[in-house]
């Protein structure tokens, strides 16, 4: 009420950019949710276990919410999207489909990829697309939690001890750059902006590193050196490490057996 | 002894000459009773306990096995060595002499007066 939205003209250009961001924010949340599901029943301790694997169907209910949004502009239904694609058909950043090592990755890999996820839902809770929009506004309780949860256990395994703080700094320089592959620009970055759909990949990268600088630090963590900030891109694009079509097939293993089963 | 064919067995090499080796002291963390709140204003009603290795942690946890359900506003944790409790072995201090119906609101008579007021005649002295 009051606050005047900018009115979003459809048309097949806004369509495709749209497609284009839903499928990768949708791609991200599905394949970070299935790695981490595979913690279920191996996670450190049963209190964690719970809260990691909570967490991670929360993720593939939020990639439904987008897969549901893209079925109404003419795509597949949300199951058939999800399991009868292969991996170079998916748009998910590399960093969410590497292996998950040990807990240390996991959670540094939690830690990065949930930081951006819950700002570029905050930043579309007052896009001109309303439909994603009100998803942005309905996963906010959820993306707060997952926060917290992060910046929890890395602030606490990064001033622990010695052995914990050189794990957690060993993973955090690895993953890195695949982190800031999950910033890779599209096509579409100029029309999203200026039809206030989403202000882009440069604007939500620079909240990024402004929200995790303080949290790291207090971990007493160190940023890699800046010149050593290489983006491992492609995945936006559908390019994929060896790691992603092994995940597809054993994630649609089920499903692919008999499409039409009824659940 | 019985061969299993269940993998769980198998991998736990459960022999006598392989015996479990007693857990160290402070080898699970401490732990939290949780208590959770329905809705504000309502009281905290305790719903569990959880292993942590501090209160924010405890509050993680519990908020996850607790109030995922979506039926939770506020969540509190408490040490469980910071509860005080009493004794099983004293439980028999809530006996208590049933005959006592004045201590019971069942004992005083006075649904002839509630009715006589609701017919409007008002209560006699």
């Amino acid at each position: 009420m009051g606050q005047k939205i900018k009115r979003l003209h459809m048309n097949e250009n806004t369509t495709d950019a749209l497609k284009e961001l839903l499928y990768k924010m949708a791609d991200d949340l599905l394949i970070i949710g299935h790695r981490n599901s595979e913690w279920t029943g191996l996670g450190p301790i049963l209190e964690e276990d719970i809260a990691f694997s909570s967490m991670a169907q929360d993720k593939i209910g939020q990639a439904q919410a987008l897969y549901t949004l893209l079925h109404e502009f003419g795509e597949q239904e949300p199951d058939i999207v999800a399991f009868m694609r292969n991996a170079s058909q998916f748009h998910n950043a590399q960093l969410l489909e590497l292996p998950n090592g040990d807990y240390d990755f996991s959670l540094i890999r939690h830690f990065l990829y949930d930081h951006a996820d819950q700002l570029r839902f905050e930043m579309l809770a007052h896009s001109s697309y309303e439909p994603l929009a009100k998803v942005a506004r309905k996963v906010k309780g959820e993306l707060k939690y997952h926060v917290f949860h992060a910046n929890t256990w890395v602030v606490k395994l990064g001033a622990a001890n010695d052995e914990s703080h050189f794990k957690m700094q060993t993973v955090l320089n690895e993953a890195w750059n695949f982190a800031l592959g999950m910033f890779e620009e599209g096509p579409f970055e100029d029309l999203l902006r200026e039809e206030g759909i989403f202000e882009g990949e440069k604007i939500l990268q620079e909240k990024w590193l402004k929200n995790i600088t303080p949290i790291l630090l207090k971990a007493g963590l160190c940023l890699p050196d800046e010149y050593t900030w290489k983006p491992i891109n492609g995945g936006r694009k559908c390019e994929h490490s060896p790691y992603l079509t092994p995940l597809v097939e054993e994630m649609s293993e089920v499903f692919r057996y008999d499409p039409t089963a009824q659940w | 002894m019985i061969k299993s064919l269940d993998p769980r067995v198998i991998r736990a090499a459960i022999e006598d000459s392989n015996p479990i080796e007693p857990l160290k002291e402070m080898d699970q963390w401490e732990t939290y009773e949780v208590f959770h709140q329905k809705k504000r204003g309502d009281q905290h009603m305790h719903v569990g306990i959880v292993h942590a290795p501090n209160t924010e942690m405890a509050l993680l946890f519990g908020k996850e096995q607790f109030g995922r359900r979506g039926i939770s506003v506020n969540i509190w944790v408490v040490k469980t060595r910071d509860v005080f409790t009493t004794d099983y072995e004293d439980s028999d201090i809530f006996e208590t002499i049933p005959e006592k119906q004045y201590r019971e609101a069942g004992g005083y008579k006075v649904m002839d007066k509630i009715n006589k007021f609701k017919k409007g005649l008002g209560p006699k002295d």
